[in-house]
């Protein structure tokens, strides 16, 4: 039956999930958390020197969460966020160059400059978007699980949502409905402490993850700076939910480095709670000093430092030498030809 | 070559900001991520953070310098292995992206390009794209569409019944069909339009939802995205406006935000506008909420023939659609053409009576109303044009515009306000390409611009009637 459950519980199966973990395993998670990093340090850098405009939120501290889940996900299973989206798209296996050269609104990018940091999609990496309504996305996830049902095609939709959004009227609609028809959908709430400037005790009653309670869904607060932590909770959800019972909701209690978007200062939070979380608590560090411990070398280490340098180096010159799009394409992609 | 570390703008708009702090010095190693300066404007104080591993070279900045203009080389950074004396010969690098930074602000304060210029880009290609020729304001013939063919073989169905066999084909013929609503599986429709198809279809393929707009539109969307083809059933419009963000925002802009990679084909429909002494809250209509959005296709059936072809159309179609039903309508009855291809070319109006004295455009239960005023006027001498709009998005601009050549009169009418109402639309599209052939005003005859009463008789004032038609009619005829 349904149970809502603090992270304590999780404490058995992480005893184990570090013996069985291969060094493999755990640089992936080291090389595929510092690619999200160094995406987002380096688009801070072009929006500094303009070549990013509008709005970007960037990802940085909450690493650890998509790349936890992703490890666990199956090809078949669809993805879908709000507008903090790069590191969903990269977790997903899109091309950091099609990525960052959407950012500057090119044609090489994912939209051909037409969407923008908050709106990019891949049908082939099944990644639903990059979407700028605070709660539209969790909707839209419900309804990726609802096709992932119809066509029985054993797929799961994971449903990314921030703190803030899960207080949507549209989410406990959902919650509802997914419920209701036993559908695959894992929501997943990155509760990374603020939506904006609010901190989330002054936004939200209650607990996010016993929001499901009274329909019936399982959910889970999780270390979300912890992959290991991360990724064994989302393998026991996606299990549960793929074996036909419908929906689960993970907590993750992360953290975002930066401000919410680049223009803004974070002046609602102290600068020591900000450092003592990239201090303590940052997943890229934990996953690093774990590797140590299993006698990796340094050295091991900075090659897969280098190779992200020159990723991201490559993406960010092919996002600069990327044309902006043709005038005519204004015009195109509005409707689907009619024949 | 040493790495120069430039000075970030905060914010899109901002060209220039003071250098507050420096927090490392010459010769200090730095990690990415590392903050290095702070920066502030008259708005915010910002760190900078490293985005490069190295050492700090040299400081080309001091700290306390006012006005720096962003991407100024604040200071040099030395990589792996390169040693201060690469410091002196340096060429400044960053030659490309200072420019484009000028470029990227220049073009904000660049007056809007008028359509006429982007379509006189040099693009070699010759458009023939209806939707884009229509986005640019042409007037282009609707779609050919032997409509009268269809004709020969007919049998009598309500409306009601037209939209429920339209749907039932069009779900024998694509699994991915399903529909979805409030009341739709069980108790066969609040209207009873979906009358018989759960029997048919089982409940995967017919859904009864909880009373949830905004969820279940967005499901739907999301649904779409991932292959199927949802029919989404609104109880009736006005519950619509909970779930409007979802088909605004989510389904009809999706395909344009994402470069034309991912689209939603859906169609959103129910009864829309007045139905009888249901008041203010549950009598509105919503064409030109709908009209007036690029991405979406708006349909409002007069008839059931209408009914029935442009639903299998608008199930068909891989956008968005908004299918604008009337509640006062479901009951009548119309010939409906057996051939199951009878499937109206979304785009293309219907003259439904032909004439030489005047233009009626009207669309949904107000064709009949201008049917009926058109009797009266001939028998008192005026000869009027009705034409049967079917299609508000994209608007058959050709057949409004050919008729009031040979009329030049016309009077448009709708149930909705008249403010940015279809009225509007039709009479700037009338300045804009006929205004020559024009021997009258344009004439609106619409609602009043109030909400709606539930008194029989203040009702029936706000709504559009015959007689008002045939006021308006005789009026641009200047005739008493
Ligand atoms: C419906 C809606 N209301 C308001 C906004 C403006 N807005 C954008 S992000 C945001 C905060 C959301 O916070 P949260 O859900 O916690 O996500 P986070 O940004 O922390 O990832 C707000 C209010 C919006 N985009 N959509
Ligand atoms: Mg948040």
């Amino acid at each position: 039956m349904v149970s809502a459950k603090e992270t304590s519980s999780k404490e058995e199966r992480n005893e184990n999930s570090t013996t069985n973990l291969s060094i493999d395993k755990l640089k992936k998670f080291y090389h595929d958390m510092l690619l999200i990093r160094r995406f987002e340090e380096k688009a801070a850098q072009l929006y500094g020197m303009g070549l990013i405009g509008g709005f970007c939120h960037l990802y940085i501290g909450q690493e650890a969460v998509v790349t936890g889940i992703t490890s666990v996900q199956k090809h078949q299973d669809t993805v879908v966020t709000t507008y903090r989206d790069h590191a969903h798209m990269l977790a997903c296996d899109m091309d950091p160059k099609g990525i960052m050269a959407e950012l500057t609104g090119r044609i090489d990018g994912y939209s051909r400059g037409k969407g923008g940091s908050m709106h990019m999609f891949s049908l082939e990496k099944n990644f639903f978007g990059g979407h700028g309504i605070v709660g539209a996305g969790t909707s839209i996830g419900t309804g990726l699980g609802f096709a992932h049902k119809y066509k029985n095609d054993d797929g799961v939709a994971i449903a990314y949502m921030g703190d803030g959004a899960s207080n949507q009227g549209q989410v406990a609609e959902c919650y509802n409905m997914a419920a209701l028809w036993d559908l695959p959908v894992l929501f997943v709430i990155e509760n990374n402490k603020y939506g904006m400037g609010t901190d989330v005790s002054r936004s939200s009653a209650g607990q996010l993850y016993r929001r499901g309670e009274g329909y019936g869904i399982p959910g889970e607060q999780v270390d979300g700076m912890d992959v290991l932590a991360v990724r064994d909770a989302a393998q026991q959800a996606l299990n549960y939910i793929r074996s036909g019972n419908g929906p689960y909701i993970l907590e993750m209690m992360t953290y975002r480095y930066r401000g919410h978007s680049m223009s803004d200062p974070a002046k609602y939070r102290t600068k020591e709670e900000v450092s003592s979380m990239k201090d303590e608590r940052d997943p890229i560090i934990n996953v690093k000093s774990i590797l140590l411990e299993m006698d990796v070398e340094e050295n091991d280490l900075k090659e897969i430092d280098k190779e992200i340098k020159s990723i991201i180096k490559e993406s960010a010159t092919f996002a600069q030498e990327s044309p902006e799009p043709p005038l005519e394409d204004l015009w195109t992609d509005v409707l689907v030809e009619s024949k | 070559m040493p790495i120069e570390i430039l000075m970030p703008a905060l914010s899109p708009t901002m060209a220039e900001g003071n250098l507050a702090k420096w927090l490392k010095s010459e010769g200090d190693a730095i990690e990415s991520g590392d903050v290095i300066a702070e920066i502030e404007t008259d708005k915010a104080t910002m760190e900078v953070e490293a985005v490069d591993d190295g050492v700090i070279g040299k400081i080309l900045v001091p700290a306390g310098t006012q006005n720096v203009a962003v991407n100024t080389p604040i200071a040099l950074l030395l990589e792996d292995g390169e040693s201060a004396d690469s410091l002196s010969d340096r060429k400044s690098s960053n030659k490309v992206q200072p420019q484009a930074y000028e470029e990227a602000n220049k073009k904000e304060d660049s007056p809007a390009m008028s359509s006429e210029q982007i379509v006189g880009q040099p693009t070699g290609a010759v458009i023939e794209n209806r939707d884009i020729l229509y986005a640019q304001g042409a007037v282009i013939e609707p779609p050919p569409f032997d409509e009268a063919a269809f004709f020969t073989d007919t049998k009598e169905l309500s409306v009601r019944e037209a939209l429920r066999d339209a749907m039932a084909e069009e779900m024998r013929a694509d699994e991915t069909v399903y529909l979805m609503g409030e009341e739709v599986a069980q108790y066969n429709g609040a209207y009873k339009v979906s009358q018989g198809l759960l029997d048919e279809f089982g409940e995967k393929r017919v859904i009864d939802t909880p009373i949830t707009e905004h969820g279940f539109a967005g499901m739907a969307v999301g649904s779409a995205m991932n292959g199927l083809r949802p029919i989404v059933e609104f109880m009736t419009w006005n519950f619509a406006m909970q779930a409007i963000d979802h088909i605004i925002n989510s389904a009809a802009k999706t395909l344009y935000m994402a470069g034309g990679k991912l689209g939603c084909p859906i169609v959103f429909r129910g009864p829309n506008g007045a139905a009888s002494r249901v008041a203010a809250q549950h009598s509105q209509c919503f064409a030109s909420w709908y009209a007036h959005v690029p991405g979406l296709k708006v349909i409002a059936p007069w008839s059931a023939a209408d009914a029935k072809g442009l639903m299998k159309a608008a199930i068909r179609d891989p956008n968005p659609v908004v299918f604008l039903e009337n509640e006062m309508l479901y009951g009548q009855s119309f010939d409906v053409p057996t051939d199951e291809n009878y499937v109206i070319p979304i785009g293309r109006a219907k003259i439904e009576r032909t004439g030489s004295d005047v233009t009626i455009t009207a669309f949904s239960i107000n064709v009949g109303k201008a049917l009926k005023a058109a009797e009266e006027l001939a028998k008192q001498g005026i000869d009027a044009e009705v034409i049967n709009l079917r299609t508000l998005r994209p608007l058959d601009r050709w057949t409004i515009l050919e008729s009031v050549k040979k009329t030049n009169r016309i009077v448009s009418v709708e149930e909705g306000w008249p403010a940015a109402g279809i009225g509007a639309e039709i009479a700037a599209l009338c300045c804009e390409h006929v205004f020559d052939y024009l021997d009258a005003p344009v004439t609106r005859v619409c609602g009043k611009d109030v909400p709606m009463p539930y008194a029989a008789n203040l009702e029936a004032l706000v709504l559009p009637q015959s007689d008002d038609i045939i006021a308006a009619v005789k009026k641009v005829c200047y005739v008493d």
